[in-house]
């Protein structure tokens, strides 16, 4: 019973369509972990300043009749969020771990609370299609037999996401900037005494990873699901988190990572069939998560300052 | 080329002195940490082209008084000039916008980067939105390498690179920022004295060069050969001003601590006991997996200093480390026998021990690395004063509770004594200076009562007055009967105070002298060259009167 089904939903185009959906989703706040944690600030608040994308990205596009705009509400609504963390973590010095969990908490608070006020408990009914965002169709390409489905006819998102993911590899470990961004990460007080402004970069970085998150979200929201539920990002956040780990903070690397979770994902919704518990089914992806943490990542090194606040000008 | 330096008075004379402007002027300079005043009123002079000493006790406040000349710390008044002009610097980027250069008491190198990108970081090539142009960047380090002769190879990454080699990627990026005036924390302070010398090879052409120097150091023979005027700092204030060729280090040294300091130790011959270290046969790796030690075998009496000397990198660090049980030994024993207290005559055998239990036989240790390995630097120096001690009856009820006010009062007492300059025994050791954190440890492992102490590198980064204080503790607990194993870069330290001398090359001892032996010697013996008859005899000799 369970084989047939299994081989059967492996060979299909769905199931890695999906999965390869779902890594684009995690991708995006896994590439804002890197770029956080590369300059030197502990980030855990993806998750919510994904949320925080979601819902504002519903709100404002059936406010203005466009997705475009909601979309971009959703993106400055997750870099807004990070801005808090950043004075919080950068200005403030306080715990990196303690404020992304505090964001996260009040992420989730707050949509809830809006969302309950906004439609009277009601819940926001699904979108129009003309105000979702939409799947991309390559023209012939997407008519080639299983690989015009699994790469060719994805959500604009996703090849989005994939620009992103390129240039930030390159940015990262190709250009001067990414170098310096390196160095803060690595001996913030090195880059200062070289010329670098630390606090600067460590807010650009931050607040990137909250642009990624929010678009993230919008991702989510108004292109996979076509609406706002409470807690629908449902700890992406989180493994992308862990993404960017099994990673060792690189943007491919979180891809590669980003890839093999959105699998888990994408079985854990197509193996139903097989008569396997469903809710057994759905830790799947955070099984593997673990899995990865302990078993495959070992020798991943954080960045030497990640996590801790520059204090310029201490005794030696 | 400093002729018009000859005497003080010929310089208001010289109308070309008069004419060109300090190269930095520092005027009434104030800072103030909570608790201490760094800087009171600090006046600092630097003619253009001298190479100019800054010295002073530890905690005098030379490093916060160059942090704020690098821009690193703000300064809560007083008036900087650079060349004559009144300058304002807000950061690092001001100073090397004013050609101003820093080599850190610690560098400030990241590891994992190469030296290319270490030295270009913050002003490659092509600017910050450019893509990193790799062949550039090395092109431009070995330009620059050539033309101040310091060789480096670009491509290699910081952290494979020995302390020295890393000190010169120091220099190379502050004069890739073009700095014309450059600054110097008590550069010598890691190395090894070949590398000094070469050091000092670096400066005097620099100098040559038309750059500006100003030069940290506790070491007075430096500041005698290296420099040509010297500013002395004491607890915050100007003391002195001196012109080097007119001074010495007995006038230096005073002005320093304020009374006169005995540069030689004074000892009694050694009454050597019985055996407390018995080490034989000791094989272990070093964290390259290669053999680091290859057959060790010694012996400390109690009441003796055995110094190990050697060109560092030959093993002494692994040795220290096997000894203390931070290290595993691959073959060999090692033994401590106690000579006094309640369990005078027994003995341990403490091969495979771990840390905890060799101190608990008896072994106190002042490790090399004092901010790895000898402190928490982010926790109060009266939690760091009982670290290793902390389950004594003495410090916790019940070895678990801690008896916060008993060990406050120790604390107090440790840093009395030992003349910590802090203003309380609340502040992390982090905020202390850095010979007076490496006074916290000599103090609490001097206070431990051992059977054998092992002091690696004990007055590194330490001031003239503290490395006499800690040279006459050593003596003391030696002649009160404790062993003590003496590990040292500074061959002056190992032959002053030791009363034998084991000379390591390549994971071996090559040899054990006397402290009679002269420096040629010990230094053939510590590059490899074939131990000489007259110190076999003198071997002999020594292990024949114990
Ligand atoms: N960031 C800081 N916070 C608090 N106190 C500090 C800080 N930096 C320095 N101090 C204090 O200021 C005083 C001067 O310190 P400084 O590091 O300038 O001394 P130093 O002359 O360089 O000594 P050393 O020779 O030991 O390096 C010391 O008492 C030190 O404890
Ligand atoms: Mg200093």
């Amino acid at each position: 019973m369970f084989w047939p089904i299994f081989l059967r939903v492996i060979t299909s185009g769905d199931l890695w369509q999906a999965s390869l959906q779902f890594a684009a989703l995690l991708l995006l706040p896994a590439l804002g972990g890197v770029i956080s944690e590369r300059s030197g600030v502990v980030n855990i608040a993806m998750e919510g300043m994904m949320l925080i994308g979601c819902y504002v990205g519903v709100a404002v596009t059936l406010a203005s009749h466009s997705v475009l705009v909601g979309v971009l509400a959703a993106i400055i609504a997750g870099g807004l969020l990070a801005l808090v963390h950043g004075v919080v973590s950068i200005h403030l010095k306080a715990d990196q771990i303690i404020s992304g969990i505090a964001i996260n908490v009040a992420a989730l608070g707050l949509t809830n609370y809006l969302n309950i006020v906004q439609t009277g408990g009601q819940g926001i009914p699904s979108l129009a299609f003309n105000l979702r965002l939409p799947v991309l169709s390559w023209g012939p390409l997407a008519q080639l037999p299983f690989l015009g489905q699994v790469l060719f006819q994805q959500n604009v998102v996703f090849y989005l996401a994939i620009v992103i993911l390129l240039g930030l590899q390159f940015l990262l470990f190709r250009t001067n900037l990414g170098l310096r961004i390196r160095a803060v990460g690595e001996h913030p007080q090195a880059a200062d005494t070289a010329g670098i402004p630390v606090r600067l970069i460590r807010y650009a970085c931050v607040v990137a990873s909250g642009l990624l998150s929010g678009l993230a979200g919008a991702f989510l929201a108004l292109g996979v699901a076509g609406t706002f539920n409470p807690n629908m990002t449902a700890g992406r956040g989180f493994i992308a988190l862990a993404a960017v780990v099994f990673g060792k903070y690189t943007p491919l690397g979180a891809a590669g990572a980003c890839l093999i979770f959105g699998l888990g994902l994408a079985l854990s919704v197509r193996l139903q069939d097989t008569g396997i518990d469903s809710n057994l089914l759905a830790t799947l992806p955070y099984i593997l998560t673990i899995i990865a943490l302990i078993g495959l990542v070992g020798r991943t090194v954080a960045p030497a300052a990640d996590g801790v606040p520059y204090e310029p000008g201490s005794a030696e | 080329m400093h002729e018009q330096e000859k005497t003080p008075l010929a310089q208001a004379a010289d109308p070309d002195l008069a004419a060109s402007p300090y190269a930095v002027e520092m005027r009434d300079i104030c800072k103030a940490w909570p608790g201490v005043v760094a800087n009171d009123h600090v006046n600092l002079r630097v003619r253009q082209g001298e190479i100019h000493a800054l010295v002073g006790e530890n905690g005098a406040g030379k490093t916060t008084l160059m942090n704020i000349l690098y821009g690193l710390v703000r300064p809560d008044s007083g008036e900087i000039f650079v060349n004559g002009e009144r300058v304002h610097i807000g950061g690092p980027r001001d100073a090397i916008r004013l050609h101003i250069g820093m080599v850190h008491q610690h560098f400030m190198l990241i590891p994992p980067l190469t030296v290319a990108e270490n030295i270009v970081l913050g002003q490659e090539p092509g600017g910050p939105m450019a893509a990193y142009d790799r062949r550039r960047a090395r092109e431009l380090v070995l330009q620059l390498s050539a033309r101040y002769g310091l060789p480096i190879d670009p491509d290699a990454r910081i952290e494979k690179l020995s302390v020295g080699l890393q000190q010169r990627v120091e220099i190379l990026k502050a004069l890739y920022r073009a700095a014309d005036i450059l600054i110097l924390d008590e550069p010598t302070g890691v190395l090894t004295p070949q590398e000094t010398y070469e050091l000092f090879d670096v400066l005097r052409v620099l100098s040559r060069q038309g750059k500006t120097i100003i030069f940290i150091t506790h070491k007075l023979r430096e500041v005698l050969d290296l420099t040509d005027r010297v500013t002395v700092l004491r607890r915050g204030r100007n003391v002195g001003e001196l012109v080097t060729r007119e001074t010495n280090q007995t006038e230096i040294a005073r002005l320093m601590v304020g009374r006169e300091v005995l540069l030689r130790v004074e000892k009694r011959s050694a009454r050597p006991g019985p055996v407390v270290l018995r080490v034989e046969n000791l094989h272990a790796r070093s964290d390259r997996g290669l053999e680091a030690l290859q057959g060790i075998g010694f012996e400390v009496h109690a009441g003796e200093i055995l110094g190990i000397a050697g060109v560092e990198g030959n093993g002494q660090s692994e040795l220290v480390e096997v000894l203390t049980g931070m290290r595993r030994a691959t073959a060999g024993r090692m033994t401590i026998t106690h000579t006094s207290g309640e369990q005078a005559g027994k003995t341990y055998d403490i091969t495979g021990m771990s840390p905890r239990e060799v101190r608990l036989v008896g072994v106190a240790h002042i490790p090399e690395d004092r901010r790895g390995s000898g402190l928490v630097l982010s926790d109060t120096i009266e939690n760091n004063a009982i670290l290793g001690r902390e389950r004594w009856p003495r410090f916790a009820w019940a070895r678990f509770i801690l008896r916060l006010r008993e060990i406050a009062q120790w604390a107090r007492r440790l840093v009395g004594e030992f003349d910590v300059r802090t203003p309380s025994t609340r502040l992390p050791v982090r905020a202390l200076s850095g010979g007076n954190q490496q006074k916290v440890i000599v103090a609490r492992e001097f206070a431990a009562d051992p059977q054998l102490l092992i002091a690696a590198q004990p007055t590194r980064g330490v001031d003239i007055g503290a490395i006499e204080f800690i040279h006459r503790r050593l003596v003391e607990q030696r002649d009160a009967g404790k062993a003590i194993l003496l590990v040292s870069a500074e061959l002056d330290e190992i032959r002053s105070l030791s009363d034998r001398i084991a000379v390591m090359y390549e994971g071996r001892i090559v040899d054990i002298v006397t402290p009679e032996a002269s420096e040629e010697e010990l230094g053939l013996l510590m590059t490899g060259g074939r131990p000489s008859e007259a110190s076999r005899e003198e071997q002999a000799q020594a292990t024949g009167d114990s």
